[in-house]
């Protein structure tokens, strides 16, 4: 009784029960409605309906969704509501930190590693080793490091002759640490918002580097040897044959990175306890929906909000699709 | 030459950022509690507190966490290969009506943030009595968008031909599927796996959401919980991470042949 045998009697009967329907369209429609239907049924029920959902639960006010009918009213608290624009202000500071940054870092290490033959199995595994682990068991070693009293980058700084720094619990803005004070604490990302970022690069260009080192092992050799013996430069050769070559990839990281980095969320929670972090100055959009959701009830309100993230999450995308998908250099 | 040079020196240095809070969790996992929060630091225990990780193991009950995280995450990643080899090869090689609309609709799930649909999930589960059941844990994971797309595009990769061949020895989608595409996309059903096993391990949130009974914690609420229970016994919460790192690393050691070439082939056009 060989497993394998009877699946392959099962597709067998299946097949030629396709095989029956008159044209090619109706085959290929059968087999596709099947092949989909576990899929889609999943994606159906836990994504697109409680999508459906949300949005109808938004439309109503009070505590767990069962208040009154408010039509349009949580949309508007939202939008004239201080701590919203302060959580996308968050949830901007943390894109703009964490993917130029990763994807610039990630680069270079992956051309790096294409210009090296012996260790690159090992630099690979490496890098690679942050994104595979989980980022709540992670965060509590970044956690134990970046202790005020105990950790080790005070105790570093102290060694270095700098002043100890609150770190994770420093809501001050980078800024007017850096300035000595000429900047008002309140303006930029906080010291403990920028920890986050750090902790995400590091957490994140692993996922990118094995993806620009697929991207850069399509490249064909000759080409960039031809611009070497044209005389271009090694920054030349990046500029003008291997980023273009690489747009599709590079495009490819863009969309996704933009999209997880609105969605984020584990990283805030694992370090700073709560995720809103000192002052509120680590409340991001997700996290101010969660504590909409599960501190405050407000199930309405939090919809509501969760309606406008995906609203500014699908628009970014669209923009992104439309305007440098446009330049995208496909061969 | 030079070139070279630079590649090693910005690798090697990039090397020791990374690993390092790997070294310093390890190193702190078995130092004493004086040795890991008192000043000055040292970066290794003078006398390595190998039993540490038997005191782990019985300052909470990890093992079954362990547990309950492996039966979700095997059952995920299983289901995951198998809804996304499906539904990858109907989005390359098929053609059905409505099937960009269906395309986009699939993808359009990817945008939709979880914590929207967090709530009204939360509410779907417990209507179904699955509140902290296994299901719970593992039904809602079974098929995602971006595994789908990944495996759409290792069947685009395929030449033609292979497909056309097939056809004309009568062989019909579904055989050709599970006989001839399939193993032919190997290295990208271990990519889709991994990832679906890295996901379900490593999640938290949703674990937190659907379960409130201790026996039912998987490893990263347990971790969580063990966190806050356990106040400043930095070494034992050093050692815990450790434990909870491993498996998911020696996985990753075991796939990691297969998995760079899923990524290659993401980046190769047929």
């Amino acid at each position: 009784m060989n497993p394998f045998r009877i699946l392959d009697s099962a597709l067998a009967l299946l097949d030629d029960g396709l095989e029956r329907l008159r044209t090619r369209r109706t085959k290929d429609a059968a087999a596709a409605a099947f092949l989909l239907s576990p899929a889609l049924l999943i994606l159906g029920v836990f994504g697109l309906a409680p999508l459906v959902y949300a949005i109808y639960m938004s439309l109503f006010g009070g505590k767990y969704g069962m208040g009154p009918f408010v039509g349009l009213g949580n949309f508007r608290t939202a939008l004239d509501s201080e701590a919203f624009w302060d959580s996308f202000l968050v949830t901007l500071y943390y894109a703009l930190g964490t993917i130029p940054v990763t994807m610039a870092l990630s680069f270079l290490i992956a051309y790096a590693l294409f210009h090296i033959v012996r260790g690159r199995g090992f630099f690979r595994t490496v890098y690679f080793l942050p994104y595979v682990t989980s980022a709540v068991a992670a965060a509590m070693v970044w956690r134990a490091i970046l202790n005020p009293q105990y950790g080790l980058a005070n105790a570093l700084i102290e060694w270095a002759g700098g002043p100890r720094l609150e770190w994770l619990l420093e809501p001050r803005g980078v800024l007017n640490l850096l300035t000595a004070g000429h900047v008002p604490p309140d303006i930029g990302p906080s010291l403990a918002l920028c920890c986050i970022i750090l902790f995400e690069v590091w957490h994140a260009s692993g996922f990118m580097t094995v993806i620009f080192l697929a991207g850069l092992t399509a490249i064909p050799r000759e080409l960039e040897e031809a611009a070497r013996i044209d005389g271009a430069n090694a920054f030349q050769v990046i500029r003008r044959v291997v980023i273009p070559l690489l747009s599709p990839t590079i495009f490819f990281l863009a969309i996704v990175s933009v999209i997880k980095s609105f969605q984020a969320f584990n990283s805030f929670y694992a370090l700073t306890g709560n995720g809103r972090g000192p002052v509120d100055t680590t409340q991001n959009l997700t996290v101010y929906i969660y504590s909409s959701f599960y501190e405050y009830q407000r199930w309405g309100y939090g919809a509501a909000v969760a309606t406008l993230l995906c609203i500014a999450i699908v628009l970014l995308t669209v923009i992104q699709w439309r305007f440098i998908g446009r330049k995208v250099h496909y061969e | 030459m030079r070139g070279r040079t630079l590649s090693y020196a910005i690798l090697a240095a990039g090397a020791f950022i990374t690993t390092f809070p790997f070294v310093w969790m390890i190193s702190t996992a078995f130092k004493t509690l004086p040795e890991a929060i008192s000043t000055p630091l040292v970066l290794f225990p003078r006398h390595w507190q190998w039993h540490n990780l038997l005191d782990t193991f019985k300052a909470a009950p990890f093992g079954a966490y362990f547990l309950n995280s492996f039966i979700v995450a095997v059952a995920v990643t299983a289901s995951v290969i198998a809804t996304s080899l499906m539904a990858g090869y109907a989005f390359a090689r098929l053609e059905f009506p409505a099937k960009r609309l269906i395309f986009g609709l699939v993808l359009a799930t990817m945008m939709i943030p979880f914590e929207v649909t967090l709530i009204p999930n939360f509410a779907i589960i417990y209507k179904l009595g699955w509140y902290n059941r296994y299901p719970a844990l593992i039904v809602p994971w079974c098929a995602n968008a971006f595994s789908i797309f990944l495996m759409r595009q290792a069947f685009l990769a395929l030449p033609a031909d292979y497909f056309d061949a097939a056809k004309v020895d009568g062989c019909g989608h579904l055989r050709f599927l599970i006989r001839i595409a399939a193993p032919l996309v190997k290295p990208m059903v271990v990519t889709v796996g991994l990832f679906a096993f890295l996901g379900s391990y490593n999640s938290l949130i949703w674990p937190l959401v659907v379960t409130s009974e201790d026996r039912m914690r998987v490893v990263q609420v347990g971790l969580t919980v063990f966190s806050g229970a356990e106040g400043v016994r930095l070494h034992l919460l050093m050692c815990a991470s450790t434990i909870v790192i491993l498996p998911t690393v020696a996985l990753y050691f075991a796939a990691q042949k297969y998995f760079l070439e899923g990524s290659l082939g993401a980046g190769i056009k047929g």
